[in-house]
Formats: C-alpha cells, sequence, structure tokens
C-alpha cells in the first residue's frame, strides 16, 4: 500500500505552498497600511509647521518683523493698530512665573515626601490621587479661578481693588494643573537613585533630611529638572484658565494683580470672534501660533534631552 | 532585676540636625496634601452649587438664554458623536503606528525621526492642533466646523499619546511569546496578529481610554474650529455644526454673573468630570486587572 506523506493527500503539500505567496502578498498589504499609519504623525507636524509659518508669511508681508518684536504694544482691533508681540510673550511669561513659584516648591516637596519618607501603602494611594488632578479638563480650572479663588479667596483676601479677571487667579489654577507633572516625574526620577548613594550617607550619619536634600536630589537632578520644563511647555500652552481667568488686557508687567492677556487667551480670542479670512487679525492669529509653537517646542525639546542624558546615567 | 535601660541622646548640633529632619516630615506632608485638598474643596464647592441643578430635565433639554431652561442635551450628544468618530480615525492608526515601530520598522534613520516626531506632537498645545484643524479642515477641505472636522483635530491631538501607551504595552509582551509562534513556523504578521496584540491589548486599552477622557475634556481646539455655537437639535450625521460639554461649560461660566448660569456651568462640571472619572478608573481597574496574568 502506498502511504502519503501528507493525510491531506498528494495535493495539500501544493495547496499549501500556492497558499505561501498569496498569504504574503496580503502582507505586504498589511506592511504598506502600517507604514501608511506610521506616517500620518509625520504629515501632521508637516501640515502644523506649513500652515503655521505660511499663513504666517502673509501676515508679515503687512505687518515687518521689526515692529513685531520692536514695537511694546499688542492693539489688534483699534486705530493705529500696533502687533508688539512682546506684551502677550509677557502676559505668558506673567502667569507662567507665578504659577512656578507656587508649583515647584510644592511638587518637590511632594516629590521628596513620596519618594523618601512615605510608607509604601501611602504612596500607593496617594501618588494616583495626585495623577487625576491632571486629568480634569481645564476648562474646569477655569471656572474655579474665576468663582473660586478671585470671588471666594483672593477678593476676601486682597479687597476688591483686585479686577475679577487677574492673572494671580490664573496662576494658582495653571500651578495646580502642573503640581502633578512635577511631583509625579520628579518622584520616578528619585525613585530610581541608586539604594546605595543614600545608604552611605545614612552610613556617614545623614539624617533623613539630609539624605533627601543632599544625596537624593542632586543625583535626581536631571530628571527633576526635565520635569519642570515639561511643567513650564504644558503652562505656556495651556489655553482655557488664561483665557477665562486672566483677562483680555494686553500688559507689559509682571504683576500678578492685574488684567492680563497671552498669547493662547488673544489666540482663543480671535477664535472666538470667527475672524473671516484673509484680515489681518486672522492671520496674526497664526503669527502668534507660530511663536507659541517655537516657545514650548524649544521646552520640550530642552525636557526631553534631560531625561535623556539622566536615562544614560542610572540605567 | 531588668537590666538598667541606657538611652543615648544626641546633644548640641546633632540634635539640632535630627529634630530638623523630624520636623521635615510633617513640612513636606503637609506640602503633598495641598493638591489633594485643592481637588476635594473644588468637587465640594461644585457639589454644593450645582448639586441641587442636576436634574433628569437639566440633562434632557436644550440651551437655552434662561438659566433654568437650559440644558446639556445638545452637547451631550454633541460630545458622544464626535468623541465616537475621533476613537474611530485614531485607533487604528495610532496601533498600526505602534506596531510599525516595536515589530517591523528597521532600525534606520526613518524610525528615529518617526519617535522624536511622536514625542514632539505629544508636546504641542492642543490650540495649535484647533488651528490646524481650522486651517486645513475646516476651511482647506471645507467641512465647515463639523463633527468630522472636530474629530480629525482631535484624533491628530491623541495619536501621538496613545502610540506612545501603544508602544510601551507592546514592548511589554514576552519575547518568548514571538519565538514560539515563529519556530512554529507562523509568518511575522501572524505572530503580531495572534499572540503579540492579544497580549498588548489591555494596555493599549488603558492607553486608548485615557486618551478619549483628555478629548471629552478638549475645549481650546474645539472653539478655535468654530464650535462655539447655539446648537437646539439633535446630531444626526459627521456633518453638522456641534457643541460639546467643555465647550458649554465654558458658555455658561463667561455669561454675567447676575444671569444664573454659574449653577448650570457647576452641575455641567459634575456631568463632565463623572464622565471623566469613570474613564479613568475603567483605565485602572483594566490595568490592575491584567497585570498579574
Amino acid at each position: 500500500m502506498q502511504q502519503t506523506l501528507y493525510p491531506g493527500g498528494p495535493g495539500a503539500v501544493h495547496q499549501a505552498l500556492r497558499k505561501r505567496p498569496l498569504k504574503r502578498r496580503g502582507e505586504f498589504l498589511i506592511m504598506g497600511m502600517l507604514v501608511l499609519c506610521a506616517t500620518v504623525s509625520l504629515v501632521t507636524t508637516g501640515l502644523i509647521i506649513y500652515v503655521l509659518f505660511s499663513e504666517s508669511a502673509t501676515f508679515f508681508r503687512e505687518v515687518s518683523l521689526a515692529d513685531f518684536f520692536l514695537e511694546t504694544e499688542w492693539q489688534p482691533l483699534f486705530d493705529p493698530v500696533s502687533f508688539g508681540i512682546w506684551e502677550l510673550v509677557m502676559g505668558t511669561f506673567n502667569v507662567v512665573f507665578w504659577a512656578l513659584v507656587m508649583a515647584v516648591p510644592i511638587g518637590m516637596a511632594t516629590a521628596i515626601y513620596l519618594s523618601e519618607y512615605a510608607a509604601p501603602r501611602t504612596r500607593r494611594v496617594l501618588k494616583p490621587v495626585l495623577e487625576s488632578l491632571a486629568g480634569v479638563p481645564t476648562v474646569v480650572y477655569a471656572y474655579f479661578a474665576v468663582n473660586v479663588i478671585t470671588l471666594q479667596i483672593l477678593r476676601p483676601l486682597l479687597g476688591n481693588d483686585l479686577p475679577i479677571f487677574n492673572s494671580l487667579s490664573a496662576s494658582i489654577m495653571l500651578a495646580v494643573m502642573v503640581l502633578p507633572t512635577i511631583a509625579s516625574m520628579s518622584e520616578d526620577a528619585m525613585a530610581s537613585v541608586p539604594r546605595d548613594l543614600r545608604e552611605a550617607a545614612y552610613g556617614l550619619g545623614a539624617t533623613r533630611l539630609e539624605v533627601a536634600v543632599r544625596v537624593v536630589v542632586p543625583a535626581a537632578l536631571s530628571g527633576v529638572m526635565a520635569s519642570i520644563l515639561l511643567a513650564i511647555a504644558r503652562a505656556i500652552g495651556e489655553t482655557m484658565i488664561v483665557a477665562i481667568a486672566a483677562g483680555s488686557t494686553p500688559r507689559l508687567t509682571l504683576s500678578p494683580l492685574e488684567s492680563i492677556q497671552t498669547m493662547t487667551g488673544y489666540m482663543l480670542q480671535v477664535g472666538l470672534g470667527d475672524a473671516a479670512r484673509g484680515t489681518i487679525d486672522y492671520q496674526s492669529l497664526f503669527a502668534v501660533a507660530a511663536m507659541l509653537f517655537l516657545i514650548t517646542f524649544a521646552f520640550n525639546v530642552a525636557s526631553t534631552m534631560l531625561v535623556n542624558r539622566f536615562r544614560e546615567v542610572y540605567e | 532585676m531588668a537590666a538598667p535601660v541606657i538611652i543615648l541622646r544626641a546633644t548640641g548640633r546633632v540634635a539640632r540636625r535630627q529634630a530638623l529632619s523630624r520636623g521635615s516630615r510633617w513640612v513636606l506632608l503637609a506640602a503633598s496634601l495641598v493638591g489633594v485638598g485643592v481637588l476635594a474643596y473644588l468637587a465640594y464647592d461644585t457639589i454644593d452649587t450645582g448639586a441641587s441643578r442636576l436634574t433628569w430635565d437639566f440633562l434632557t433639554s436644550y440651551p437655552s438664554r434662561f438659566a433654568e431652561r437650559a440644558g446639556l442635551r445638545s452637547s451631550i450628544i454633541g460630545t458622544v458623536w464626535v468623541l465616537g468618530a475621533t476613537i474611530v480615525l485614531a485607533l487604528p492608526v495610532a496601533i498600526g503606528t505602534a506596531i510599525w515601530i516595536e515589530e517591523f520598522a528597521p532600525k534606520n534613520p526613518l524610525l528615529t525621526v518617526v519617535k522624536l516626531n511622536l514625542a514632539n506632537l505629544a508636546g504641542v498645545p492642543s490650540i495649535i492642533y484647533g488651528i490646524l484643524g481650522l486651517a486645513v479642515f475646516v476651511r482647506f477641505a471645507s467641512l465647515g466646523p463639523s463633527i468630522l472636522a472636530g474629530a480629525l483635530t482631535l484624533a491628530a491631538m491623541i495619536i501621538p499619546m496613545t502610540v506612545i501607551a501603544a508602544q510601551e504595552a507592546i514592548r511589554q509582551v514576552p519575547q518568548s511569546l514571538r519565538d514560539g509562534s515563529l519556530a512554529l513556523g507562523a509568518t511575522h504578521w501572524q505572530t503580531v496578529r495572534h499572540h503579540v496584540l492579544p497580549q498588548a491589548l489591555p494596555g493599549i486599552m488603558t492607553g486608548i481610554i485615557l486618551a478619549v477622557s483628555r478629548a471629552a475634556g478638549e475645549t481650546a481646539a474645539l472653539i478655535m474650529l468654530g464650535a462655539f455655537t447655539f446648537i437646539a437639535w439633535d446630531n444626526t450625521n459627521l456633518f453638522e455644526d456641534f457643541t460639546t460639554v467643555p465647550i458649554q461649560i465654558y458658555n455658561w461660566t463667561v455669561r454675567p454673573r447676575q444671569q444664573g448660569f454659574q449653577v448650570n456651568a457647576s452641575a455641567a462640571i459634575i456631568v463632565l468630570m463623572a464622565a471623566v472619572l469613570t474613564l479613568n478608573l475603567i483605565a485602572a481597574v483594566i490595568r490592575e486587572r491584567f497585570r498579574h496574568e
């Protein structure tokens, strides 16, 4: 009796072989689609850069670069119009500066507590709760900046001369918004400092506070700095909090008690007004957006570079 | 008789250092409770102000110029439409990108560029995505401030963070699983399709849900598109104008205070936060459940 090599009969091998190239052709198609997916993000970046800079180019045909960077007044709506970007940049700098004054010490203290002092159980509860602050939609923070921070806390404390829209209320909510970024990323950096360093310091008689401040923080410094830079980038790009709570008066001031306008605040204002295409308002939107994009990009790149350096040291 | 107990107590400078260290614990603990305290107070204030307004009528009424008649109907329906479309658009692209990067991409400069690009896109402010959507989808593609334009914008915004989460999940799949499958004669794609993806699925799901919860709260990008409009009908297709719950909250927050819309804003915040927290909770449950298997 002739034995068949394959249970499916002589045809099975052939069929199996024929299936193979077909399957490969299918896989070729799948590979193509995967590559296509990966290019979507490249196209997105390309489009962002193209849109920002081509529309800005139209804007700079009417307003010279010199006026944009050397004029000190931002007054796009009334004659004489003037497009000096610094009032808006200063507005952004104002709220971000005061937000960091609050968020950096509190965030660092939280990171040190979670990494060096807290029992593992406390950390397991506290860290996710803190991180959930990052999931709160920013329009919610914006609502609180006006209705709770300004009306229930700041005005009773500082008097009713405080404008209802002031940069301090926006800074406070921005600080709450970036707090989890600073605390959580810094804690990760501190937790990955090798144990040996701590034990050597304890062995030399250092107290817990000294170990934390003089050994762990310096060793984790690049990760801590990266978290602060990322927090700055987020705060600069945040729109709803500053648009609602900080006001809409461009001003060259660092005072937290005045009404100001930020770059993002101006952009939202134009967006709400449904500026007609081709008007100078519409184009100024893209010039401000390009400026915002470049500034946040610089902070993001700096943060990534620090994180990468930090990784090389400890892994 | 018990041996005498000798207590060694530091004096002078050492004592001061130890006291400082002991005291620091409470200062640091207080600082780390600041965030939690703010969250708790905000939750209390919202519920205190808005809970009484949160009725079935509020959820099922259209917006109105009278605060006590206005409701969330059109903004809830708009949110569901735009988020649904966002997921359909973003999910395949994000998973495809992550698979390509982690499983198939040759180690060449293109891969480096794609990875760097994703990291930077994840840091681009949402309002810039709004500008992109305004110029490309609303104006150039003539979609108008429609649900589709909103979904394309939000998809562009959440794809980077979803890819990064999916990459993380795919990297967690043990190499031995891939080797086993390939040794049994499966092709590279079959291995990915039948073994890597199912294993990575919980992690990918977690990433998607967190990204969707981010998109659910997004306001600035959609306002830039022109979605700040009065809608008093139910959306039925992708090409209609729309509004969302966060935009409605913004609308009510900036109304003159004496008209009484702040109470509506609080009630809408309760609805939005309940939705966002539920999504986050689901993500956390999925992550915990599959961690141990």
